[in-house]
């Protein structure tokens, strides 16, 4: 009965809008908004400054923040799965930009096609290409990206590395060359973290063995996990697990920045969110606290992950979710989020001033640098195959077989359709 | 049991149809609600199992699920890509085994220090259950400091001047008893032989004629295995190992440190139920403490031994919070298969493949349970 007179609602204020268009426009929104993300801890205070500019600018609109907390969101997706299949879908969501959103949402005609709002608004044009192909299909654009993380940055303590004797490593051959020397003075030459850090991690490595080229037809389905050129990134990916530590499955992101930090270890490949724990947690200043470069062998290429939202087809509050969608696409909203959450804007027009060194670099590396999507954190491949990808981990870590494991990646890249 | 005797035969029947009626009316609310939200949803958890919901277009308006039999619960069984389930299932019987055993044991040595009745018995009887009374995800989470490997139970010994332990207690890769899947069928029936044959040895004293009942097939079923066991089909195509994973350790210690109070809880109220007048006959008669548990304490405690291993299997069986506090998802070596069926359906969204896990898991719990609920269901008739 609700849904119903829900639903009468939504059919006669769509009537008013087709009737008196151009009156609409101007008048003032109002009803409700609501948006599902799992902003809650950290990242709370960002997404509060955007409801902050939203409400002043719709000040009738009722914004309903549904948050469900949990990292990287397992609970919350589970939470909007359950919504979207029970015919509840909130008006606009959080998701990772890419597959992770197109693999599920907008394969099983969920999303509604943004590109009349991606050109009304001008977005087109201040988003790189590299995003766009990235966030979009042959059909349509899926998403307003908020904000942007590089995945390919590893991290380190210039201090630290001047009292070793050692340079920051270009390649993963230099990094063959430095690590037995750091080993020999009781250092882990890299820190590595819990399950998904490794996949993290085999992102970078793989990317430097592969270049951007044949990462991307890793994805479109022209390259095959089992082919050589792809077999030899987990051949590298051996050598250079042998140099991590072996607690590194109980040990948290943080933790193993901090064994950097700590001089426990010299390097630390995490994405840039690790830049706002180095300088907010631990109190270090960027460049001469911290200091950061392209994972070995990806210098000149942008691993990207992006949060971004989306509009659900059949979302109550179609007019007022757009309006939200507009914002975030905005330079006024994603630069207030931004600098808060420590990511930089997906536009190449934004108020550089501010950001803080680290964003700044960031952002100048996103204006000219080669854009490749992220696997471990749902741009390249969707939900199926990132789930299973911890299985061919788990095939890799038992085996040490780059053969086997590049075998069991082709059949899960085939069972997932990737590249479909 | 007769009711009080009414002086009109007529009205007592009335009165009883009466009462059955608003007996059953009082019970009818209940009894829809179980049969759609527990009944019902078993069998549309059945349904999904049986169909392909999953892939691309699995979170449409309406879904495409077509019937594909039992073709979900032979992949997980045998196909390639089942192997993250079959290391799960692996786990879940070596940490059911060691968590009965281990709780159990310990609860009711427990239980036998306290009923002895020392100096501060019902203080330690608190200290004992508390642990109970955590959740899971707090278990979890002390025992994961506590099982750090440069902290907590690993440098205890240096407290006393030894050097610290260096096993790595949620992360080793280590793993023992190892067997290939291949080899499932041949394995499963050497199990069967040798409980035969153990039960047949032991019913040999009282029960001669029935112990050969037992022996015979028991040595029958394991001679013919050991020589014709290569001609019996492989479960798998390809070699596959698996075993008990010492990571899995970390997570038994804090299972069993929960769960022992409780059973010892469940052990002590047996023992304070036996009469005082049996205890003192007993040592009257020249028993010591240890013959009177070992020959009257713990024979009339068995249904209690019978209860605990119905709840401690059912619970190991549904781990889920202390597995994802301790070792969090994507940990092979501590997985269990309920994580793996949250993941298969609300991560992956292979909502089919995620119902046949489910399925399996109330099977093997069923399997437990309805024998004991048969047994319990008989013993109250003939009361």
């Amino acid at each position: 009965m609700k849904r119903l007179v829900l639903r009468a609602c939504v059919a006669a204020f769509a009537a008013v809008l087709l009737a008196g268009a151009p009156a609409v426009q101007a008048k003032e929104l109002s009803g409700e908004l609501e948006i599902f993300s799992w902003w809650a801890g950290d990242e709370g205070p960002a997404l509060q400054a955007l409801i902050d500019i939203y409400n002043k600018k719709n000040p009738n609109v009722k914004v309903i923040n549904a948050t469900v907390t949990g990292g990287s969101g397992v609970n919350a997706k589970a939470v909007l799965k359950t919504r979207m299949l029970g015919g509840e879908p909130p008006d606009s969501f959080q998701v990772h930009a890419g597959q992770e959103l197109i693999g599920t949402w907008v394969k099983a005609d969920r999303m509604e096609d943004l590109t009349p709002f991606f050109k009304k608004q001008g977005l087109m044009t201040v988003f790189p290409q590299g995003l766009l192909k990235n966030i979009g299909t042959d059909k349509g654009i899926w998403s307003v990206p908020v904000n942007i993380h590089r995945s390919n940055v590893m991290w380190y303590i210039p201090a630290n590395l001047e009292k070793w004797g050692v340079k920051v490593p270009a390649t993963w051959d230099e990094f063959f060359e430095i690590a037995p020397k750091l080993k020999a003075q009781g250092i882990v030459p890299l820190a590595l973290g819990e399950n998904w850090t490794v996949n993290h991690l085999w992102e970078s490595v793989t990317l430097s063995v592969l270049g951007a080229e044949n990462w991307d037809n890793l994805w479109s389905g022209k390259l095959a996990f089992d082919s050589p050129v792809a077999m030899n990134a987990w051949v590298e990916f051996t050598k250079v697990l042998e140099f991590t530590n072996a607690d590194a499955s109980t040990l948290s992101w943080q933790q193993a920045t901090d064994m950097v930090v700590d001089g426990r270890a010299a390097f630390n490949i995490m994405g840039d969110w690790a830049a706002g724990y180095l300088s907010t947690t631990k109190q270090l200043a960027p460049k001469t606290g911290f200091g950061w470069a392209p994972s070995p062998g990806t210098s000149g290429k942008f691993m990207f992950l992006a949060d971004s939202f989306g509009l659900p087809k059949g979302a109550k509050n179609r007019e007022t979710a757009l309006a939200w969608l507009a914002l975030l696409g905005s330079r006024e909203g994603s630069d207030a989020f931004n600098p808060l959450k420590g990511s930089i804007s997906a536009r190449t027009d934004s108020d550089l001033k501010k950001y803080n060194a680290y964003g700044q670099s960031a952002a100048a590396d996103f204006k000219k640098d080669r854009i490749v999507g992220s696997l471990a954190h749902g741009v390249t491949a969707n939900e199926g195959f990132m789930n299973d990808f911890a299985s061919i981990m788990e095939v890799f870590l038992k085996t040490h077989s780059p053969v086997a494991t590049a075998k069991a990646a082709q059949q899960v890249a085939t069972k997932n359709g990737i590249g479909k | 049991m007769p009711g009080p005797v009414m002086p009109d035969q007529a009205i007592g029947t009335s009165m009883r149809n009466k009462d059955r009626i608003s007996a059953f009316l009082t019970l009818l609310p209940s009894i829809i609600l179980i049969g759609i939200f527990v009944y019902g949803f078993i069998g549309n958890t059945f349904w999904i199992s049986l169909s392909d919901w999953g892939g691309a277009a699995a979170l449409a308006e309406n879904p495409v699920k077509s019937y594909v039999g039992f073709a979900n619960y032979l992949d997980l069984f045998t196909g390639f890509l089942g192997g993250g389930f079959r290391q799960d299932l692996v786990n879940a019987v070596f940490y059911s085994v060691m968590l009965l055993a281990g709780a159990i044991g310990i609860g009711l040595i427990l239980a036998m220090l306290l009923d002895n009745k020392p100096r501060g018995e019902s203080f330690f009887r608190t200290v004992f259950l508390y642990p109970m009374s955590l959740s899971f995800i707090v278990t979890g989470t002390i025992w994961r400091w506590m099982l750090a490997p440069q902290g907590g139970v690993n440098i205890l010994p240096t407290y006393v001047g030894l050097p610290p332990l260096r096993f790595p207690w949620l992360s080793s890769t280590d793993a023992i008893l190892l067997f290939n899947w291949q080899n499932l069928l041949p394995i499963a029936l050497y199990l069967v032989s040798l409980v035969l044959i153990i039960w047949g040895l032991w019913r040999l004293k009282n029960n001669p004629a029935k112990a050969l009942v037992l022996l015979i097939p028991g040595v029958v079923v394991g001679g013919s295995v050991w020589l014709w066991g290569d001609l019996l089909p492989q479960a798998l195509f390809m070699e596959e190992i698996h075993g008990f994973n010492t990571a899995t350790f970390g997570i038994i210690m804090a299972t069993i440190w929960q769960y022992s109070g409780y059973t010892m809880a469940l052990y002590l109220a047996g023992f304070t139920g036996i009469s005082q007048d049996l205890r003192d006959a007993a040592m009257l008669d020249g028993a010591s403490t240890a013959k009177y548990y070992r020959y009257i304490a713990l024979p009339m405690v068995k249904p209690i031994t019978i209860s605990a291993i119905i709840i401690l299997s059912h619970i190991s069986l549904k781990m889920f919070d202390l597995i994802f506090a301790m070792t969090g998802p994507d940990n092979g070596q501590t997985g269990h298969p309920a994580l793996n069926m949250y993941l298969t359906t609300f991560r992956a969204n292979d909502f089919a493949r995620g119902a046949a896990i489910a399925i399996i898991l109330f099977i093997i719990a069923a399997t437990f349970i309805i024998p004991y609920m048969i047994s319990s269901y008989r013993q109250r008739r003939s009361r």
